[in-house]
């Protein structure tokens, strides 16, 4: 069976596949990624937990903080190692991250993402 | 079935494209409304819901209304309806749509509007106001589509669908009952505390809904082949007829209710409206009492019911008083006075009713596509068509043959 | 039974994952949640609050203490009809409508009274709300949560007392951004909010901002405790509550 309009369509779909996948080639070919360098606190080097689980699990924690605090009215959180901690965004996390701009908004960023948390919640560095 | 929309006369594309340009200036208004927020619209803490969520009332109305030419076609097999019910249907369709773009454009946050599926709360009625209506567009469009494809192909319309069809039409009711219960539940909302709200309602609704669809199918009968059955349309006005007046007692029970009884509370509202208020709502207040007198004389009256050429206009004013005294009044009076005794005006702004526009325009634009297809697939059936006479296909009267071969086709 | 080892290694592997991520899994509620209260907090069945309105009743002295709660609590001043308010005033009148009379004694009458919200026993705002981000907290408060309320207003229209404002606009456009607390954040646009009691500051044992600052003319304390404060405040002395017949149980008393 002869294909009709074969050849205008095969040229347009290779026109199309190749301006979809544009982006990724010449991004891989041009660049490479780097994390981005986090400004941690001098103070203190423990989070509230181990860093593997603060880097891929701390919005479901916040998550729960905000329901476990708000809804249930408890405040103290007690972390694997049975340390206490006062559940609060900007009165326990951002007291050590004390600057948004160099710990959130680096990785927030570079995954092109912007969490509402600082709609209402007060940045550490202040409002202008 | 889809395609039937794509084929249409220039007339029926500019119609289409005049729609999007209104839709486009709606939709900047709505984006300014999305980047700073609802202090575009006339709103404020007292009068916390406006003309959104009074439109939105109004449409519930016009949503429950198709089971007007559905339930006597279905439950009485009044057959004399049966080609009317596919518009009753999409209409429905149309003002479900509407329905829910007018609280999705009233709520402050609407990126977070799934939350009320993701923490679904069964004592608000809000939630039920979203179930029954996602339930009620499924239903019409199940119902609607299936139906129309079965008359396309000249096959008797699928057993299964019979369940569906009767659960519709009780639906209907549910759907206007919830929205009255939104209002009617609230403590120290005087104007809407009354056990007749959802009655009232749904009288209002079984007026007003039946007489835009009769209004919109002229216009669909001025650009298309199709033709209402004569007793179709002399039913359906009857109805008109029963239901306005049915809305009116049920008002005049309201306004017994509160001055003979002379409680403040249920007095303060009504004299608000009509005595109180700024001239401009006033005089539009007793416009809806001198509209719906109006309205019913010319409905009761038989030489000025049956008289078609009136018609139009008799259902024009109906139209009118019910949006005025619903689309408007409603909510303006149940926020004024205060629950503690202070006034607010309320009146929308333009950015407001750009918005409103958008919605109306989306819903004009559903209503054209979907009567497109159905009158499209009348014709191809000729089901309901127009007769050289001026009569319909389904009226029995006797049009000279010679004649009928020298009508334009036009679509 | 060939299978038995390969379904021990099976379930062992998934209960080893069941522990790794035991801390989302546990249920706010749950028995063995990593949280609990601050022993610090204060504890009620159902807060409740007197206004003695013989000590506080001049549009001044209320004034002071809405500007000690909206400043904790960084609410924006708006004036006009989308005004946001936690506490305010207003005249016997609008305070108590169906409870005036036109030959009230002139000095009650003349009176300002203080109005916040009621964190009622059976808040309609509750009843209403399509997604709880409006709740009843078991000691009794009637609290929100910013994040999840979607701005339909429902809460607005429900509660009789007008103790609901939503964020018509940015809520920071009206703020002064440098005296801002910043323990506590502010709202953003398009959600409602409302008073809370001072949930914040009960959680560490402190009373609510306006009682501190009242100096003694509003008394705080758990209703269904026969011996607190506010229940000997409301055995000995006479007082009312704001619309009764709605039938919400509001918590908030004033002594006339």
């Amino acid at each position: 069976m002869k294909m009709q309009y074969g050849f205008p369509i095969i040229v347009g779909l290779a026109i199309f596949i190749g301006l979809l996948t544009a982006p990724f080639a010449v991004g891989t070919m041009t660049k490479t990624y780097k994390q981005p360098e986090l400004k941690l606190p001098a103070n203190e080097k423990k989070c509230i937990e181990s860093t593997e689980f603060m880097r891929t699990e701390h919005m479901q924690l916040l998550n729960e903080w905000r329901d476990w605090a708000l809804r249930d009215g408890k405040r103290i959180y007690t972390n694997h190692e049975g340390k206490e901690f006062v559940i609060s965004l900007q009165n326990t996390c951002m007291k050590c991250h004390n600057n948004k701009a160099d710990f959130c908004d680096k990785c927030h960023d570079d995954a092109g993402v912007s969490p509402y948390c600082w709609d209402c919640h007060i940045q550490p560095e202040g409002l202008k | 079935m889809l395609e039937l929309a794509l084929k249409g006369s220039k007339r029926y594309y500019g119609w289409i494209a005049f729609l999007l340009v209104l839709i486009g200036i709606g939709s900047i208004a709505y984006v300014n409304q999305l980047m700073v927020g609802l202090e575009t619209t006339g709103m404020s803490r007292d009068v916390s819901w406006g003309f959104y969520i009074s439109q939105f009332t109004y449409l519930v109305g016009l949503a429950a209304s198709g089971v007007m030419i559905v339930l006597p076609n279905y439950f009485h097999s009044y057959k004399t309806n049966k080609h009317m019910v596919i518009f009753g249907e999409f209409m429905a369709i149309a003002a479900c749509i509407m329905c829910m773009l007018f609280i999705a454009v009233d709520v402050g946050q609407p990126t977070r509007m799934l939350n009320v599926m993701l923490h679904p709360t069964p004592n608000s009625i809000l939630f039920w106001d979203m179930t029954v209506l996602i339930g009620y567009l499924s239903l019409n469009l199940l119902v609607g589509w299936t139906c129309l494809q079965a008359d396309r192909a000249h096959l008797p319309h699928p057993k299964w669908l019979k369940p569906f069809i009767y659960i519709s039409i009780l639906w209907a009711f549910s759907i206007h009952t919830v929205t009255a219960f939104l209002y009617q539940g609230l403590p120290g909302r005087h104007y809407w505390l009354t056990a007749i709200l959802a009655a009232r309602f749904l009288a209002s609704a079984f007026c007003s809904g039946p007489a835009i669809l009769l209004l919109v199918m002229m216009i669909t009968e001025k650009f298309t082949s199709f033709k209402m059955a004569r007793n179709a349309v002399s039913t359906l006005v009857k109805i008109i007829m029963y239901a306005m007046c049915v809305n009116m007692f049920f008002f005049a029970l309201e306004i017994f209710t509160s001055f003979y009884s002379n409680i403040p509370g249920h007095m303060h509202p009504i004299l608000y409206l009509f005595a109180h208020a700024d001239s401009g709502l006033v005089t539009l207040m007793w416009t809806f009492l001198a509209f719906a007198a109006i309205s019913i004389t010319l409905l009761v009256t038989p030489q000025f019911r049956n008289n078609l050429k009136l018609l139009p206009y008799t259902l024009a004013i109906l139209v009118i008083a019910t949006w005025l005294d619903k689309g408007l009044g409603l909510v303006i009076g149940g926020f004024n006075p205060t629950p503690f005794e202070t006034i607010t005006p309320y009146w929308p702004t333009g950015k407001e009713l750009l918005v409103s526009m958008m919605v109306y325009a989306i819903g004009a634009l559903i209503v054209t596509v979907l009567f497109k297809i159905a009158t499209s697939v009348k014709k191809e059936t000729g089901d309901s068509q127009l007769l050289p006479c001026g009569c319909s296909s389904e009226d029995a009267c006797e049009c000279d043959s010679e004649e009928a071969e020298a009508v334009p086709a036009e679509a | 039974m060939k299978n038995n080892r390969r379904t021990f290694i099976k379930l062992a592997g998934i209960a080893a994952a069941g522990l790794a991520v035991a801390p989302k899994a546990m249920a706010s509620s749950g028995g063995h949640s990593p949280v609990k209260v601050n022993p610090e907090a204060v504890h009620a069945k159902q807060w409740a609050m007197v206004i003695d309105t013989t000590k506080v009743h001049t549009e001044e002295a209320i004034a002071e203490l809405s500007k000690v709660c909206h400043a904790i609590h960084n609410v924006p001043s708006i004036e006009g009809k989308r005004e946001v308010k936690w506490l305010w005033s207003d005249e016997y009148g609008h305070t108590f409508p169906e409870q005036e009379n036109p030959h009230l004694a002139e000095e009650v009458h003349h009176r300002t009274y203080m109005l916040l919200c009621n964190h009622c026993e059976n808040p309609p705002c509750v009843r209403v709300c399509p997604t709880k981000a409006t709740y009843k907290r078991p000691d009794g408060i009637v609290a929100m949560d910013y994040h999840r309320c979607i701005g339909c207003r429902y809460c607005m229209a429900g509660c009789p007392y007008g103790s609901r404002s939503f964020n018509w606009g940015e809520p920071r456009k009206n703020l002064d951004l440098s005296k801002l607390n910043p323990e506590f954040p502010t709202r953003m646009r398009g959600v409602v909010e409302k008073c809370n009691f001072c949930v914040e500051r009960l959680a560490v044992g402190k009373m609510p901002a306006c009682v501190e600052a009242s100096k003694g003319a509003i008394v705080f304390g758990d209703l269904y405790d026969p011996d607190s404060e506010v229940r000997k405040v409301l055995r000995e002395k006479f007082t009312i509550r704001r619309k009764p017949s709605a039938g919400t149980e509001p918590c908030v008393y004033y002594v006339i």
